[in-house]
């Protein structure tokens, strides 16, 4: 029978196309409208918990998206405190989340948003993603559960949308008590109140229509339900679109592509990390974000894993580094010995996650 | 008196993934699903239609009852 479809769900995708796209026109850097996994490791290196001088900033689009999702439900009463569904491992999950996207150089919304611009390299993080989805269903089908969560109190809900507003604040203020990158990624921006502007009409369109990467492709594996791969292709054509029009599509390659490395093995690797970690956690780090904005501080307490995450990537090596040409040299870039050794790790920490936490009986039997 | 299936505090997929147990193994002509989040209850009632079901919810306090029919 077929399915009714979202059409919040297409508006969101399409909206953000046009934001990654227009976000880049206006001093993103390329291929990087929006990217929650770089956006926090810029926080992260910001608030100095990473030195790594290229890439710290205060990104609003992470304060924006944040509290566009609160403000959303808030509007729409689906706002709710609740918290409790194993909060330590999801920090844990959030972290290596993070380091995966950090080896391919992308959260999965980055993925789409290269592969719009042309990347081949993030189709390759295409199929790894999928891979990594595809283990995390059979867990799900085994039983894989974090178990459930409790209505908390409001400041637990409120709390992640409590420090972007504080970010946000400090940002204006006191500016001086951050690091901001002079080169690279974090040098570049749009415009402090367009980035903020366009991240929270995202959000609110993302928590709206319960936008999701990871989301897309596990429904339509586990219940054939397509509605929101709907969403992850909008965005696709939106975004190659935006780059044709715009003049900036030249192709689709591997070779030196913006913020990219093309060390296959290590972006298949690196994104098996991300699908994996995000099914186990239910979203994307996108959806992470949405859902702390309405109230989910499990969802929070990722975000902040995450973040934790990214200060490891950059302090230990872990993270990629972008093939580069300087001077008529060229650089590969690719993964360090560091970031090799931090996939297996991953790995091998999302496979006793998944198992130690199949249940045994079925408790949620019918009653 | 349908049977009821607590999803309640569950993130998605899970409730849908509970549900599409029961169906797969039980088959029941009415099922009743209590979830606490709308998102559950779209999910739920998009897989449920798509299964043959027809589907209708309630507000129970601050949780939902979705009703499965067929």
């Amino acid at each position: 029978m077929a399915r009714k479809i979202n059409p919040w769900v297409i508006a969101a995708g399409a909206v953000v196309g046009i934001a990654a796209v227009l976000l880049t026109a206006f001093g993103n850097p390329a291929n990087m409208g929006f990217c929650i996994a770089c956006f926090l490791r810029d926080i992260a290196g910001a608030t100095k918990l990473h030195t790594a001088a290229v890439v710290q900033y205060v990104r609003p689009e992470i304060i924006g998206l944040v509290l566009g999702s609160c403000i959303m439900s808030l509007a729409t009463k689906e706002w709710k405190a609740r918290a409790g569904s194993s909060p330590a491992v999801r920090f844990l999950l959030g972290m290596i989340v993070m380091i995966g996207a950090l080896v391919f150089l992308g959260c999965p919304l980055r993925m789409v948003i290269r592969m719009g611009g042309g990347d081949l390299n993030a189709f390759v993080g295409l199929a790894g993603f999928f891979v990594g989805i595809l283990i995390g269903i059979f867990f799900l089908r085994k039983g894989f559960s974090l178990k459930r969560t409790y209505e908390a109190t409001k400041s637990e809900g409120f709390a992640l949308s409590g420090v972007m507003i504080a970010l946000l604040v400090l940002l204006i203020a006191v500016p001086s008590i951050f690091v901001f990158s002079e080169s690279g990624p974090g040098s570049k921006h749009a415009p402090l109140i367009l980035s903020l502007a366009v991240a929270l009409a995202v959000g609110a369109l993302a928590q709206k229509s319960r936008l999701c990467m990871v989301g897309g492709m596990r429904d339509a594996v586990m219940f054939r339900d397509f509605n929101l791969l709907l969403g992850f292709v909008t965005i696709f054509v939106f975004v190659l679109l935006g780059n044709v029009i715009l003049g900036r599509f030249t192709g689709f390659s591997t070779y030196l592509q913006p913020i990219a490395h093309a060390s296959q093995l290590w972006n298949l690797l690196g994104m098996v990390l991300v699908g994996w970690g995000s099914v186990l956690l239910g979203g994307c780090p996108l959806r992470q974000l949405i859902l702390a904005g309405e109230g989910n501080g499990d969802s929070a307490v990722t975000v902040l894993g995450m973040i934790v995450g990214a200060a490891f990537a950059h302090n230990w090596g872990l993270a990629g580094s972008a093939a580069s040409l300087a001077d008529g040299v060229y650089k590969a870039g690719g993964i360090g010995t560091n970031g090799k050794v931090a996939v297996f790790v991953g790995l091998a920490v999302l496979l006793i996650v998944s198992v130690w936490n199949i249940a045994k009986k079925k408790e949620s039997k019918v009653k | 008196m349908a049977d009821v299936l607590d999803a309640r505090g569950y993130s998605c997929p899970i409730p849908v993934v509970m549900v599409q147990k029961e169906v797969a193994a039980n088959s029941p002509a009415t099922l009743d699903v209590l979830v606490d989040a709308r998102v559950a209850v779209e999910n739920i009632t998009r897989f449920a239609e798509s299964r043959g079901y027809k589907v209708s919810f309630k507000e129970e306090g601050p949780d939902y009852r979705v009703t499965l029919n067929r």
